[in-house]
């Protein structure tokens, strides 16, 4: 007895369709977003001139990088050069389907998902890591040795996030009993966020969802003051716009995976809206990551990567361990509840002890 | 660093978020420019109407950049056109070479040429850009590109700056004031 009624094909081919076309026009108006307020951040006004408040700067962006001349250089590998940022943006796209936006039925009497996998987060993670094969590829493709370097460094960041990203999730996982996205926002209807059960794996699934979208305490990959490109220098023309839509269209599905996964998702314990808290809790997040752009600094390469195995993945792993022994020995799961709001404490009491930094060294 | 900072950090760009852009979205708003500000040369008059310039040259010859030519003229004594025995019959200024220091201010004896605060002068000939006495004179209001236009779209020539009080060097011109004292 499947608790999920299955759409008929034309409508999910339908649903596919608005989400590719959603996604897509969310990126065009997130890279204003962004700008306007990464630009009111810093006391500036942002993009202005196109349209009434630069409402059709996206339109300009995106004829300009088509008509752009779209360079293939000369020792480049032809097909994978073409082929490495179309991998990219259409795994992608393809993680998005997965993510339920409201209770069973509310999307016009059908199905507020695309997908309804009983191994959605599985799946999506799956098709999500895809993504390192574009950026891989085009290093590789470009036939040029930054790129490469560029790429590597990409994969080596995206891959060392992944671990300590997919080790915060399996506490959760393990709570619920489930993979499937439905049964995750079911669950916390039923028994409360999971942020309360699950507080350090959402802190850490947040900080590793930065570094999975190359987000800027994480930006390496493409650090615009520090490097020409990255993995991406050889590209131009629409084929670089492609990157840029993946990298929009993970932050975007990262802000909805959270909410999902800790927040309640589309649930609300109080004015029940299908697709408002959703999108609410999606705004909420891409506002922060905005935020935090506009805010800290860029890791060093190699704190970027200690921070990731040295402390993202120990944390994760022992969080994890906590949780499997309170599920394995069928414990009251309230002791997590207490455990969380200890670990939301630690966090407070690390925010308020601050020592004076220690001088190592002659330096300045 | 520290958490503390971090988060301290956070509230600090929110602020920041919140307060009004220093940005001057210049050509929809004028700039503000400081009463001594450096633009577009005017040639002022006594309150009698004579202008001040007696045509002596001392602006061409303190100029650095050669900008200047003064070709002086014997004033009518029945009907004067300066307070002086002669006046400037021509003078130009090529606003190509004009570095705008101002010197010529210091070296005239009678506070004929005050540099006045008009900026938009990019234009499309060389020869348009030097300006005669019928373009400094201080009842001309704008340079010779925005008159250009305000004759052809028949609106006035809307400056593109503000500034707090016209000096008084600059008697008689006419300057959009806002804010400031006097």
């Amino acid at each position: 007895m499947n608790p999920y009624p299955l759409d008929p094909y034309w409508m999910v081919a339908l649903k596919a369709l608005l989400v590719v076309v959603g996604l897509l026009t969310a990126f065009a108006f997130m890279t204003l977003i962004e700008r306007r307020l990464l630009a009111r951040f810093q006391i500036r006004l942002g993009p202005n001139r196109v349209g009434p408040l630069g409402l059709f700067q996206p339109i300009a962006d995106a004829i300009k990088s088509i008509f752009k001349e779209d360079l293939v250089v000369e020792r480049a590998d032809k097909v994978l050069f073409v082929l490495a940022p179309l991998i990219g943006v259409v795994f992608a796209l393809l993680a998005f389907g997965a993510i339920p936006f409201g209770p069973p039925g509310s999307f016009f009497g059908y199905q507020p998902w695309v997908l309804n996998l009983d191994l959605g987060l599985l799946y999506l993670f799956a098709v999500s890591e895809m993504a390192i094969y574009g950026i891989f590829l085009a290093g590789w493709a470009s036939g040029s040795k930054y790129s490469l370097l560029g790429s590597l460094r990409s994969s080596a960041s995206l891959i060392s996030y992944e671990l300590g990203l997919g080790m915060a999730l399996l506490s959760p996982v393990l709570l619920v009993g489930s993979l499937n996205l439905n049964d995750l926002v079911n669950w916390q209807k039923e028994h409360g966020w999971l942020i309360l059960y699950a507080f350090p794996a959402f802190l850490l699934y947040a900080i590793a969802a930065l570094a999975e979208a190359a987000r800027t305490p994480f930006d390496l990959p493409e650090a615009e003051q520090e490097l020409v490109g990255g993995y991406h220098t050889e590209y131009s023309s629409i084929k670089w716009a492609l990157f840029q839509m993946t990298e929009y269209i993970h932050f975007i599905t990262a802000s909805a995976l959270i909410p999902t996964l800790f927040l309640g998702g589309w649930t609300m314990p109080f004015l029940e809206v299908p697709y408002l808290w959703m999108f609410l809790k999606i705004a909420f997040f891409l506002f922060l990551f905005i935020w935090i752009r506009a805010t800290w600094f860029r890791l060093r390469y190699d704190q970027l990567l200690r921070f990731g195995w040295g402390f993202l993945f120990p944390v994760a792993l022992v969080w994890f361990l906590v949780t499997a022994l309170v599920v394995a020995l069928d414990l009251p799961r309230s002791y997590l509840l207490y455990l969380s709001l200890a670990a939301f404490l630690a966090l407070l009491g690390a925010m308020m002890y601050s020592p004076k930094p220690a001088r190592k060294g002659g330096g300045a | 660093m520290t958490l503390k900072a971090l988060a301290q950090s956070l509230g600090i760009t929110l602020k920041y978020l919140f307060s009004k852009p220093v940005t001057i979205p210049y050509p929809d708003a004028p700039v503000a420019l400081k009463p001594r500000f450096h633009g577009r040369h005017v040639l002022t008059r006594h309150p009698n109407g004579l202008e001040k310039c007696i045509g002596c040259s001392l602006c061409a010859a303190a100029c650095p950049a050669y900008a200047i030519y003064v070709e002086p003229a014997e004033n009518d004594p029945e009907n004067p056109v300066s307070a002086g025995e002669r006046y400037a019959k021509v003078y130009e200024i090529n606003m190509l070479r004009c570095i705008f220091c101002g010197l010529c201010e210091e070296a005239c004896p009678t506070g004929a040429i005050v540099l006045g605060y008009d900026f938009e002068m990019a234009d499309y000939e060389y020869s348009d850009l030097i300006y005669g006495k019928e373009d400094m004179l201080v009842d001309v209001v704008g340079t010779k590109p925005q008159r250009r236009e305000a004759k052809i779209t028949g609106k006035p020539v809307k400056p593109g700056y503000v500034v707090p009080y016209v000096r008084p060097e600059l008697e008689g011109f006419k300057a959009p004031t806002k804010g400031g004292k006097k």
